[in-house]
């Protein structure tokens, strides 16, 4: 029974990975909040993945402008896929 | 009953008409633009040979990028495979009473202080650029289609034919080696 309750930290990390998207569930929130309860290597971990989050969210951005091909790529495109038409 | 007017393939004009939007579409899900070119000239070469499956129910663009979307999963597959298991860096003890719990050298260090509340520097996206392009690109690929393109996990396990739990070990260590190189290179100088 306790067993069910008390993860190891790779486990810990795992839940607390998968709770920066917020798709951890009931029961592995509260395995992970014991956890950090009783671990401070684990806490400390916590802690810095929410900044690890944070970091992410501020830096990384979508590029809104479409990948293009070149003129010359689409033309050797056109070229390769043309042979290849009977 | 409504009649539909049936589609048809031209692909004398496949590159002028779809391959800009064939080509941004596979650049987020490989992340590298030599293979995203290659992966979608094998689509048209493909679609070519697979002309009289094409039963004219959906538009031509719909059916090259149901041909595009097999070639993305089947490179995913083939750098999912075997090769990538050298790059995984272990974290925590394998096996033995230890089982689970943190290698001494991997364990979080003290951050500073300071680099932890400015994050907004600049040099410090510069960093995290250089970490993620440093992550071994079946873990780069997914890490991004998450934080970047924000897709729900059960698209991209469908666009790379890979199930949830495969997701979330990859998100995982992503993520340990992120925090571990940005530590090294940032935040615990």
């Amino acid at each position: 029974m306790s067993n069910k309750f008390f993860i190891n930290c790779d486990e810990a990390t795992a839940i607390c990975n998968k709770n920066q998207y917020k798709e951890a569930s009931f029961l592995e929130k509260l395995k992970l909040g014991i956890h950090i309860f009783i671990c401070k290597k684990c806490r400390q971990y916590s802690k810095q993945n929410s900044i690890l989050t944070e970091v992410c969210s501020k830096h990384l951005h979508k590029c809104e402008d479409q990948h293009k091909l070149t003129e010359m790529e689409k033309g050797q495109l056109q070229t390769e896929v043309v042979k290849r038409i009977k | 009953m409504s009649e539909k007017p049936k589609h048809t393939l031209n692909p004398n004009n496949w590159v002028g008409a779809h391959s800009d939007y064939l080509f941004n579409y596979t650049i987020t899900r490989v992340d590298n633009s030599e293979l995203a070119k290659d992966i979608v000239q094998e689509t048209f070469f493909s679609g070519l040979n697979a002309q009289h499956n094409f039963r004219g129910q959906a538009s031509e663009r719909t059916w090259l990028i149901s041909i595009l979307k097999r070639k993305i999963i089947d490179h995913y597959r083939k750098i999912n495979s075997a090769k990538g298991k050298a790059e995984i860096r272990v974290n925590f003890y394998e096996d033995g009473d230890k089982k689970g719990t943190w290698l001494e050298e991997r364990v979080p260090k003290m951050w500073d202080n300071e680099a932890e509340k400015n994050i907004e520097n600049d040099e410090l996206k510069n960093a995290l650029d250089g970490c993620i392009n440093n992550l071994p690109e079946k873990y780069r690929v997914v890490f991004l289609m998450k934080n970047v393109q924000h897709y729900e996990t059960q698209e991209i396990c469908n666009e790379l034919g890979i199930t949830a739990s495969n997701l979330w070990v990859i998100i995982h260590r992503a993520r340990h080696q992120l925090r571990k190189c940005l530590e090294d290179n940032w935040f615990a100088k």
